[in-house]
């Protein structure tokens, strides 16, 4: 028992681990990035795991067809944005609830992908016939030759540096631009948005396009990245991670990375403890435990918060009925 | 004339006239009272004024021009600015933000320039006088100042015609002298205001003229300076036809309800009761009067536990009932007529008998082994449905394909049948028709007489007066007065108290509390 405790410790507190959480937690940071700007904006986007399925087929595909990796990713994003658009379409024009229609992207995703990788390589397992291409890693000069932090920051899949880099343009987004005034505000409180003339509607469907523009490129990033081909069922539950990961970040783009690196370590971790001998069916168990852990934890504080703001309502400022 | 309405009709889907016929005309550069109580339509005049609904018939005329107001964006260009009741401000932004909000200034072709709409807002704030903090989040300002930031965002925008819907009803003394000294400034500068408000006294010291509604119709404009408070609060609660209940002098005997110095704070920190006392006792109907919003719904929601009271007590026949559950007060032998029906006195989709058994299925006679005894069920739903004149085909229809005034009557059935020793009424008769309205008033004063404690809450004068044997009046959150008996009573005497204008004293007010 000790000795498999300190197995785990050192392997936790290994370059190669390290290196892992950074390559695990970018399809999650994608997708929660996608859950941040479609949450702000008030339209809930629980479709972003079948969205990444449907873009990592997408990537795929066109990546073999075409054999340029450039092509299948801006193929991935476009199928992702035309789904986000479709949630919207069902959502905003056709009056259904959005969870429903998410829910249907998501078994959408599931046997949809099924169906085309077998109408394009005649298997429905994985998609090995098909000779797709993967986009490039990127070793940084100068930082690679650091050691310890250059092994562990360089030669990742360039789709890596670009969600941490996305972390930031989201941030920019939201708090820097227009659009990301109006998209807080039609989230927020709707009739207001709307009383001064924003079309609510159209931020929503904007927000839902950038939402699948990043759920697009994370579903790119798990069969041209992180594998290099697709997988039946491949994204495993990482869109719903992703939720949970933009929950407890509060919505914030900073606060999402952190708490998706937190799943992305989790997940890191039970992909190691397989190798350590634990039983697998147990191991799989982390990330979701973690994922369970962290709601409650964030839920038992949003519910403290509350009960302090409203006990402060009640002390403060009692405005006396006036005595006119 | 700078606003011309005329003829304006509307009716809402359900079927509700708000407006008929309405003329509506203000003057450039004066500040013109929109009066009536809950219901009369202003709200409803003002909406379309702004752009939110459409009339079905009329015209709007604004600086001349015909105008169909189509969305407040149409209403804004034409330089039409409304301060809601509800404020329409976005929580977590600040001041400015919420200010340029839909015309954001950029920088660089694609960001947002916060400096320059912190410069808007202060420009804007300095030139009308009316100061805000620029970078404040809007959630963490006072009430007076969000008011400032919405007069703000309207002024922003163009806005020479201003409406302020109960601009007062949030704010403190102060704020509101500060307000009103704000509204004759804009006057100076050549804006136009409409106030709506059901406040007589400032009604009064602010306005030049004034438009009342009552039904949905316009009663008159006057000047202000002709027309003496008394004669306002008449023609704003005048009745049409005066109602008759046959009944009997009550004899109360023993206490059934007693409530002592209920106080009671809302979530947004507003005293909405204040030291509230009363009994009501067997044999008697209770009528609590007062415009809308003055602690009534409060003080019901106090009484079914559906919020809790900052202190006070509340008894039920001597057993305490704050925190106690529906269920346990229900069990006391206390019915409830809910204001709004759909939401809380009936489930819309399930039928007439389901609903009439919801708060008796679980007894025996209902049931056999783990099973429904559907025909005890029947039996019984039948006599009730007969007894309280229900129309519809069979106990099976569901409950949302009804009139309104046959839902009303499910839940008075219901509500009635369960031999209760209190009935709080609230609002009982409200949008229902005629023979509804008598039927359910006769069955209200036959259980009082029987030795049913009632108490009746209604906004319609007619009602209050012609069915309570004796009234409390709320304003403020506080009773103002006790009429221990309705039949002498005026509605001039009560307009007068329930706008604030008169209070009895603490020892006439206490005569209601039976101890």
């Amino acid at each position: 028992m000790l000795d498999l405790l300190s197995r785990i410790v050192s392997t936790v507190f290994s370059v190669p681990f390290a290196f892992s959480i950074l390559r695990i937690t970018t399809p999650i940071l994608f997708a929660a990035l996608a859950a941040v700007v479609a949450d702000r904006a008030g339209v809930t986007n629980i479709g972003l795991e079948g969205i990444m399925m449907i873009s990592a087929l997408t990537g795929v595909i066109f990546s073999a067809w075409t054999q340029s990796a450039w092509f299948g990713l801006l193929m991935a994003i476009l199928l992702g944005v035309l789904v986000a658009l479709m949630i919207g379409f069902f959502a905003l024009q056709l009056k259904t609830d959005i969870i429903l229609a998410g829910i249907a992207v998501n078994m959408l995703g599931g046997g949809g992908t099924i169906f085309f990788m077998y109408l394009a390589s005649g298997d429905r397992g994985y998609s090995a016939n098909l000779a797709s291409k993967v986009m490039p890693t990127v070793h940084i000069p100068l930082l690679r030759d650091i050691p310890v932090l250059g092994e562990i920051l360089s030669g990742h899949n360039l789709l890596t540096y670009l969600a941490f880099l996305c972390v930031l343009l989201v941030w920019i987004l939201l708090y820097k631009t227009p659009l990301g005034l109006q998209l807080r505000a039609v989230g927020e409180n709707s009739h207001a948005a709307d009383s001064v003339g924003v079309s609510v509607n159209r931020v929503k469907y904007l927000a839902l396009a950038v939402s699948g523009v990043l759920a697009g490129m994370g579903g790119a990033f798990m069969s041209m990245g992180y594998m290099s081909s697709f997988n039946t069922n491949m994204t495993a539950g990482r869109g719903f991670i992703a939720l949970a990961a933009e929950a407890m970040g509060q919505g914030e783009p900073v606060g999402t990375m952190l708490t998706s690196l937190l799943f992305g370590f989790a997940d890191a971790l039970a992909a190691n403890m397989q190798s350590l001998g634990l039983p697998a069916e147990l191991v799989k168990m982390t990330p979701y435990v973690f994922t369970i852990a962290g709601l409650a934890i964030y839920a038992a504080t949003k519910l403290g918060t509350h009960r302090r703001k409203k006990r402060k309502g009640q002390t403060t400022g009692g405005a006396a009925p006036e005595a006119s | 004339m700078v606003v011309q309405m005329k003829g304006i009709t509307k009716v809402y889907p359900n079927g509700i006239a708000a407006n008929q016929n309405v003329d509506f005309s203000v003057r450039k550069g004066e500040i013109h009272a929109l009066m009536g109580e809950n219901g009369a339509g202003k709200s409803t005049l003002m909406k379309m004024l702004f752009g939110l609904e459409q009339p079905e018939e009329g015209e709007i005329i604004v600086g001349g021009e015909t105008v169909a107001l189509s969305s407040p964006t149409v209403a804004i260009s034409k330089g039409v600015g409304m301060v809601h009741q509800h404020f329409m401000l976005v929580p977590s932004l600040t001041v400015a933000e919420n200010i340029v909000l839909g015309m954001e200034p950029k920088k660089r072709g694609m960001f947002l320039d916060y400096g320059k709409a912190v410069a808007i807002t202060e420009e804007y704030s300095q030139k009308y006088n009316l100061h805000v903090d620029p970078h404040a989040k809007v959630m963490d300002i006072p009430v007076g100042m969000k008011q400032k930031v919405e007069i703000l965002k309207a002024l922003v925008r163009g806005a020479t015609i201003l409406i302020l819907d109960e601009p007062t009803a949030v704010l403190t003394t102060q704020e509101t002298t500060e307000l009103f000294k704000e509204l004759i400034h804009f006057k100076e500068t050549g804006h136009t205001i409409i106030f709506i408000s059901h406040k007589l006294k400032e009604v009064k010291q602010i306005t030049d003229r004034l438009t009342i509604m009552r039904g949905g119709k316009s009663v008159g404009v006057y000047n202000t300076a002709d027309v003496s408070e008394q004669d306002i609060s008449r023609l704003m609660v005048g009745r049409d036809v005066v109602l008759k209940v046959e009944k009997e002098k009550p004899v109360p005997t023993d206490v059934v309800l007693k409530v002592e110095d209920l106080s009671f704070t809302n979530d947004w920190s507003r005293k909405m009761l204040d030291g509230v006392s009363f009994t009501v006792r067997k044999g008697e109907i209770l009528g609590v009067a007062g415009v809308e919003g003055n602690g009534q719904r409060e003080l019901v929601e106090l009484l079914f536990d559906m919020a809790k009271p900052d202190g006070g007590t509340i008894q039920v026949e001597g057993q305490p009932i704050t925190g106690a559950g529906q269920s346990k007060i229900r069990g006391l032998g206390v019915s409830h007529i809910p204001e709004d029906r759909m939401l809380f006195g009936v489930a819309g989709t399930a039928t007439i008998e389901e609903n009439l058994i919801s708060d008796r299925y679980w007894k025996p006679k209902f049931n056999k082994g783990p099973l429904f005894d559907m025909k005890a069920i029947h039996q019984d739903t039948q006599q009730l449905i007969g007894d309280y004149q229900i129309l519809c085909k069979s106990g099976g229809q569901s409950v949302a394909n009804l009139s309104g005034g046959n839902i009303q009557k499910v839940v008075v059935a219901r509500e009635f049948s369960s031999d209760p020793k209190l009935i709080i009424a609230d609002q009982p008769t409200r949008g229902i028709d005629v023979g509804a309205t008598e039927f359910i008033r006769r069955k209200l004063v036959e259980l009082s007489r029987a030795g049913t404690a009632v108490l009746l809450v209604s906004a319609d004068l007619n009602e209050i007066i012609e069915l309570s044997d004796s009234l409390i009046v709320f304003y403020g959150g506080e009773i103002v007065a006790y009429f221990e008996d309705t039949s002498t009573l005026t509605d001039e005497e009560m307009g007068e108290y329930m706008l604030g204008l008169k209070r009895q004293s603490d020892e006439e007010i206490r005569r209601v509390f039976h101890a």
